[in-house]
């Protein structure tokens, strides 16, 4: 082998290695890299520890409660659903059936207590008018 | 020294260069303003981000150009230790700083997007910090290759840093398809877009004009790379006479 074929096949060996070693490891840190819990991860997440919960807002599950200022709602992956409690000012975008990551932390018995709410936003663009013939976004109950 | 085989090369390209470098520069500068027109006149807004959709125009380009250019960089890199080309490492140092820029307009875009859509600036979910790591790989890159040429290195110790930074390449690309993140996944693959066509447009413009843009400034580092080691060499020359 001439050293220019030599020294190609080591380049590109590194490069396989790389990238390889990288996908390995993103596979099996995608717990540890995850940004947030989803409901059916629920069961192993820490209980009154910061973290955050994500998935979507479950259709019809927004409550207000009598203080006005306090929501209730339910975050589901399919799997599984986690209620929520939030007290504050929701972002713009968040809306029943649509993706919500709220931080804040578990308590006992299963619930979740927010204290900040971001909205997710989904690969999906598109005007108005597609969307209203599509699907009809709910707006979060006033 | 360079040898003669060395000096033609870069002379054909100089040749090649300096006429394409205008084109490159001027043409993707109207392309690119034309999208950017298009794209805040000429297209509706989003059902739920409204106006703010039209950051893509620009966030998108920059984001495809700050990866592409280190995968550019990186072939460069290998170029350069497989056929000692000193062509291949004049371009992969003339592409370090577009791609560092890139980067930061992406970074910086997308925390301006974020703020309405997500309602926050900044989070450390895994699609925002691998970007952030790749803009902090294109500056170290950038010190590496200046402290190398310094020190009259042969430019091997940058190309293999090159090489090495591809590794945040697939962190990028994967991390909203394999890890929970903030960051949504890819609304354009290869394949499919699910960007409705009437607000997708204008990205033909703006990322073909950026992409020219891009080019053209890395010929036009490159070229004044190349006159900067030509003067160089005849100091040296003057020195020894």
């Amino acid at each position: 082998m001439s050293p220019k074929r030599q020294r190609m096949t080591l380049a590109l060996l590194a490069v396989v290695a790389i990238v390889g070693a990288v996908l390995l490891a993103m596979s099996a840190l995608s717990d540890e890299a995850a940004f947030f819990y989803a409901p059916a991860d629920a069961a192993s997440a820490p209980v009154d520890k910061p973290v955050r919960l994500g998935g979507m807002v479950a259709p019809g599950s927004v409550k207000r409660m009598a203080d006005g200022v306090t929501i209730a709602f339910t975050v589901t992956d399919g799997k599984a659903t986690v209620p929520v409690r939030f007290s504050g000012i929701v972002p713009d975008l968040f809306r029943e059936n649509s993706g919500v990551v709220a931080e804040g932390k578990f308590v006992a018995g299963g619930g979740f207590v927010a204290d900040n709410l971001l909205a997710k936003h989904d690969e999906r663009y598109m005007p108005p008018q597609v969307a209203g013939k599509m699907h009809k976004s709910e707006s979060i109950a006033q | 020294m360079p040898s003669i085989h060395a000096l033609a090369n870069p002379r054909r390209f100089l040749s090649i260069a300096r006429p394409l470098t205008p084109l490159l520069v001027w043409g993707g500068l109207a392309l690119f303003l034309f999208g950017c027109w298009a794209g805040l006149t000429r297209t509706p807004a989003d059902y739920l981000q409204g106006e703010s959709v039209r950051i893509l125009y620009v966030h998108v380009p920059a984001a495809w150009l700050g990866m592409g250019g280190w995968s550019s960089l990186a072939i460069a890199s290998i170029v350069y230790l497989v056929w000692r080309h000193p062509l291949a490492a004049v371009a992969a140092r003339a592409i370090a700083l577009p791609g560092a820029v890139f980067a930061g307009i992406c970074l910086a875009t997308g925390s301006i997007w974020g703020r309405p859509t997500w309602g926050t600036w900044w989070q450390w979910d895994g699609r925002l910090t691998s970007m952030l790591l790749l803009f902090f790989v294109y500056l170290a890159y950038l010190a590496l290759a200046r402290a190398d040429a310094e020190r009259d290195g042969d430019g091997r110790i940058p190309a293999l840093f090159g090489i090495a930074g591809t590794a945040l390449l697939p962190v990028i690309r994967y991390s909203v398809l394999w890890w929970y993140t903030l960051h949504q996944g890819p609304s354009i693959t290869l394949t499919k877009s699910t960007i409705d066509p009437s607000i997708l447009w204008p990205l033909g413009f703006t990322a073909g004009g950026a992409s020219l843009l891009f080019g053209g400034i890395v010929l036009m580092r490159m070229r004044a790379d190349l006159a900067r080691i030509k003067a160089e060499a005849r100091m040296r020359r003057r020195a020894a006479a």
